[in-house]
């Protein structure tokens, strides 16, 4: 079985995302959260991160945390899937480990 | 008047994931009392606090968004956005809030209270403050 890791800081303030990415194996998954979610709109100077890593790893992003902060579902990263809390629960139970990037 | 002072509120942190953002715009809101020259300036994940269209209710915490709105009539209509900051972010000017305020030495038109500057410009803004706050 595969790790989740949680993402929950902005890629333009911290390297929680960019780090995140680097450890993540093959088939692992990654789920943006919080400030996290940031990290999975197009156009900003941070977007490469998740576009260059999508196929070797799975990205999901939490949908209350993206309307909270006002961003719309059409500007998230194609192939980022959007999940709701219990989505979130189903992550987590699916994957062996959780590991949070803080 | 010759002891008022200009005061500069720095917001560089993005809203709800910390309570800096919050803890400012209360900060700020208090402040206005005082009657002194306020500015407000937000650079890097700071421009996401005013960005439109918050929703909170799916996370249950209050959407304190709508309250940079109420800023003009706090006389606090000097609202500094830095482009390089949204620029790095996708973001342009028809993302924010529709800040404005009501000009009493111009009757009191509707003129908006967001100043987009240069990373430059932003500099002078800083240098020039005589009390700078940051959050």
């Amino acid at each position: 079985m595969s790790q989740l890791h949680t993402v929950n800081k902005s890629p333009l303030d911290r390297n929680a995302l960019e780090s995140a990415v680097l450890h993540a194996t093959k088939g692992s998954a990654v789920l943006m959260i919080e400030d996290g979610v940031y990290g999975a709109m197009q156009g900003t100077s941070k977007s490469s991160i998740v576009n260059n890593a999508m196929g070797d790893v799975s990205f999901y992003v939490l949908g209350p945390d993206l309307k909270a902060r006002g961003i719309d579902e059409d500007r998230v990263i194609d192939g980022v899937e959007i999940v709701d809390y219990s989505g979130f629960v189903e992550l987590v139970a699916k994957h062996a480990t959780t590991q949070s990037w803080l | 008047m010759s002891d008022v002072k200009k005061f500069l509120y720095v917001n560089r942190k993005a809203p709800y994931g910390t309570i800096y953002a919050l803890e400012s715009l209360e900060v700020v809101l208090i402040g206005a009392a005082f009657e002194q020259d306020v500015a407000l300036a937000f650079l890097d994940d700071g421009v996401y606090q005013l960005t439109k269209g918050q929703a909170t209710e799916e996370v249950g915490m209050k959407n304190f968004s709508p309250t940079y709105k109420a800023l003009g009539d706090y006389d606090v209509n000097k609202i500094y956005v830095e482009k390089e900051s949204l620029d790095a972010r996708g973001l342009t000017l028809d993302d924010l809030l529709p800040l404005t305020y009501e000009d009493e030495d111009d009757d009191w038109a509707e003129k908006d209270s967001i100043r987009v500057v240069s990373a430059a410009e932003m500099a002078e803004i800083m240098d020039q403050a005589d009390v700078v706050l940051s959050f």
